[in-house]
């Protein structure tokens, strides 16, 4: 049986789910932003630069970014979140970091950290990507220097299609095989800057996907680029 | 040939193209990939000719020398007092910087300067691993007594101070206020507690409407608005006595060294028989 | 702060001017947003001014306590977000979400706001449990009350999730609200000086010298915390609480 009709009625197979963006949302930070895309809301809060401690953790040659990705108890699909980092907490943090280090040009502030906090009050998938989504606008908000945004989605493939910002219901589809991409790409160099991959998927099909992804981001790309501007107005 | 693709003032975002072609010249907070120039962070665009640059908009103070700041004493060292600039870098002020006054060795500096006291301070040197040093030697430098102490945008204190602190001088004189803005975005306000609040408002509505025209005539209309005519004279007439005294105390101040010296250091010995 | 800016505070104070303009028993804008997280079974979004607070309830069912076996469960807890302060950092929580999280919780418990028996699904076997976690978003003041304010909301939001006596489907929810039917707000007075304020700002906050929890529910108090270095006299806790009370009424009328 092929895949037909969205789950959730979305009338195309690449078709994002509704984005609201905005930035100075938090007024105690540097910077901030909220990106909400269909159930998914992130928020995110950059401090710094600011001093590091301990000593040994600086690097004299530029400033450090630190990433802290967490999900509020309430916000999961299922059971409550027991507080704290866990695991999978710790490994997105680090892959949100990742994805954002290639923008930012952190030389001018030698010895101290930019730090990163990425709340979610509720999600539906995706949560990663809009943080990152969130964590790129704050940054720029915080008036980090840096050479682009970072726009990311989950690609994906449900059954025989190739679909764009899986739901979860997507991610939970049994009636074939399923793959959660999530992918995050620096838009003025087209590169990628995190991939992540579970399910299964042809090599085809994947770089077909990452293709459409990369398509589908300008339309994240805007939204971002428009709530920043709208604060300064 | 080149195209500048953007207007003065525009509004742009990282990675935004600025301009295309080799003829155009990246500036201050542009780069350059491939054929265009793009920005580098957040802020204005600015264009001179065939040179786009970015005026900044946000961010946090970065110490730069020869800035005044306002400064906390967050820690006491052998050599003098470690300071938080409200940037990512402390600042390090040396006894020899701190006052004109002698320094006897071992003395206790918190009597001086104690933990969470303010001071305006200069910057007098950044090393490139930001090592920051300041000095109270200066007209103007000194520990900061009471009053209370807001924080704005770093980038809109020119504004704030105005041209040749037209602007500041404007407010002090309104509300009889005393006011000292430092560059690194703390501004420190004593004065009448009402006259206080709409010092504060009126320096807020500079910061919000830095960007815009006409923002004399409008903080100008506000002060009017909040405070009557009559009250205003009186208090431009206390600002401008006030203001002459501290200029007759810093010289008082200065022939009375000798004398204060003498009585620091006898406090000190006193200190000493103490312990 | 320091002894000298703390001293200008008061002298303010002592005047009946606020560094932001209100009066002294005056609270900043209350504005309630219900249902702000669709994870959760029930959820509200607080704004004191510029301080900004958000509540979830999640339902689940639970074995209840030996000692109460026919009773549902509820607990409050807090994180201040290292995202909603520069002075909040991460790790395990510390004492002030913790007192935080214990203050509130005792008031709604207190108070019997809800109606544990009604959560009992199978005596000594299954009731419902409720998870009230409040996150902060930004700091400018008072997180105590804001919270206080936020759980009664979020609870007040929430609605049962469909479940069959084996599984709860998360996804469907029911019309059935919970049984609440008191809202016991908490409300904090500081005593700066000799003045008593409520709903303090960032730089009132530091000053203080002590400060008084009342938790106020139908014109009687459940619950009490007083913070601070400082003691209080018998007449000024009289004072406070009925302070507190007083500001109790109006504050419930958000709800």
């Amino acid at each position: 049986m092929a895949y037909t009709k969205r789950i959730d009625g979305r009338k195309k197979f690449d078709e994002l789910r509704p984005i609201s963006a905005k930035t100075g949302i938090i007024q105690r930070a540097n910077g901030s932003a909220m990106f909400q895309i269909g159930k998914t809301v992130a928020y995110a809060a950059v401090y710094g630069p600011r001093e590091l401690h301990p000593k040994f953790m600086q690097n004299p040659k530029k400033g450090i970014l630190r990433c802290y990705y967490n999900m509020m108890p309430f916000s999961g699909s299922g059971d409550r979140v027991r507080p704290g980092p866990n695991r999978r907490a710790k490994e997105i943090s680090m892959v949100t970091e990742k994805s954002l280090l290639p923008v930012l040009d952190l030389e001018q502030f030698p010895n101290s950290v930019v730090d990163v906090f990425i709340e979610f009050p509720q999600t539906d998938a995706g949560s990663r990507c809009a943080g990152i989504c969130a964590a790129s606008m704050a940054l720029a908000d915080a008036g980090i220097p840096m050479k682009d945004l970072v726009s990311a989605v989950s690609v994906g493939r449900v059954d025989d299609k190739i679909v764009v910002d899986l739901d979860y219901s997507e991610e939970a589809y049994e009636g074939g095989p399923v793959a959660d991409i999530p992918m995050a790409v620096i838009p003025s160099t087209g590169n990628v800057s995190l991939l992540q991959m579970d399910g299964e998927i042809s090599k085809e099909m994947l770089i077909e996907a990452l293709e459409i992804g990369k398509k589908k981001l300008a339309e994240i790309h805007d939204a971002q680029r428009k709530a920043l501007k709208e604060k300064y107005k | 040939m080149g195209e500048i693709k953007v207007k003065e003032k525009d509004i742009v975002v990282p990675g935004d193209i600025l301009a295309t072609g080799m003829d155009c010249l990246p500036s201050y907070g542009t780069y350059r990939l491939g054929d265009d120039i793009r920005a580098a962070r957040l802020g204005l665009a600015k264009v001179e000719g065939k040179v786009v640059k970015i005026t900044s908009l946000s961010g946090r103070y970065i110490p730069k020398r020869g800035d005044t700041i306002i400064a906390k004493i967050y820690d006491v060292i052998m050599s003098g007092w470690l300071l938080d600039t409200n940037s990512a870098y402390h600042a390090m002020l040396g006894m020899k910087e701190a006052t004109s006054r002698f320094i006897q060795k071992g003395a206790d500096l918190t009597r001086i300067y104690a933990l969470g006291d303010y001071v305006v301070c200069k910057i007098t040197n950044v090393t490139s691993q930001k090592l920051v040093d300041v000095s109270m030697r200066g007209p103007g430098l000194r520990k900061l007594e009471g009053g209370r102490m807001i924080e704005v945008n770093t980038h809109k204190v020119p504004r704030i101070i105005g041209k040749d602190g037209s602007m500041v001088t404007m407010i002090k004189n309104a509300t009889n206020c005393r006011i000292t803005v430092g560059q690194n975005g703390l501004i420190w306000v004593s004065g009448e507690p009402d006259m206080e609040n709409i010092a504060i408002q009126a320096i807020q509505k500079a910061e919000a409407e830095a960007h815009t025209g006409g923002l004399t005539d409008r903080i100008k209309g506000f002060l009017d608005k909040n405070i009557p005519k009559e009250a205003q004279e009186k208090n431009k007439a206390k600002a401008q006595q006030e203001s002459s005294n501290e200029e007759e105390s810093r010289t008082f101040d200065r022939d009375n060294k000798f004398d204060r010296d003498n009585r620091f250091d006898r406090n000190n010995r006193f200190d000493r028989d103490k312990k | 702060m320091n002894e000298a800016m703390k001293k200008h505070l008061i002298e303010s104070l002592n005047k009946g001017v606020r560094y932001d303009k209100r009066k002294l028993d005056e609270f900043r804008k209350v504005e309630v947003e219900y249902g702000i997280s669709k994870s959760a079974e029930g959820s509200a979004r607080v704004k004191l001014g510029d301080t900004e607070v958000i509540a979830g309830v999640k339902l689940s069912v639970e074995k209840p306590y030996p000692d109460t076996p026919d009773e549902g469960m509820l607990m409050v807890g807090a994180e201040l977000l290292p995202l909603s302060s520069p002075e909040f950092e991460t790790g395990p929580p510390g004492i002030k979400s913790i007192e935080l999280a214990r203050v509130v919780d005792r008031g709604v418990r207190e108070a019997k706001a809800v109606d544990v028996k009604k959560l009992c699904i199978e005596k000594g076997e299954k009731v419902w449990a409720m998870f009230i976690d409040v996150c902060t978003i930004n700091d400018a003041g008072n997180l105590l009350d804001a919270s206080g304010i936020a759980v009664l909301a979020a609870l007040k939001d929430a609605k049962f999730p469909k479940y069959d006596g084996v599984e709860i489907n998360y996804k469907e929810h029911t019309d059935e609200k919970l049984p609440l039917s008191k809202y016991p707000l908490p409300v904090t007075v500081y005593k700066i000086g000799k003045n008593l304020v409520v709903d303090p700002n960032l730089d009132e906050q530091e000053a203080y010298d002590a400060r008084l929890t009342v938790t106020t529910t139908e014109g009687n108090i459940c619950a009490l915390q007083k913070g601070g270095d400082n003691p209080l006299s018998i007449d000024e806790i009289k004072q406070m609480v009925g302070l507190a009370m007083k500001k109790s009424e109006e504050l419930i009328k958000v709800l």
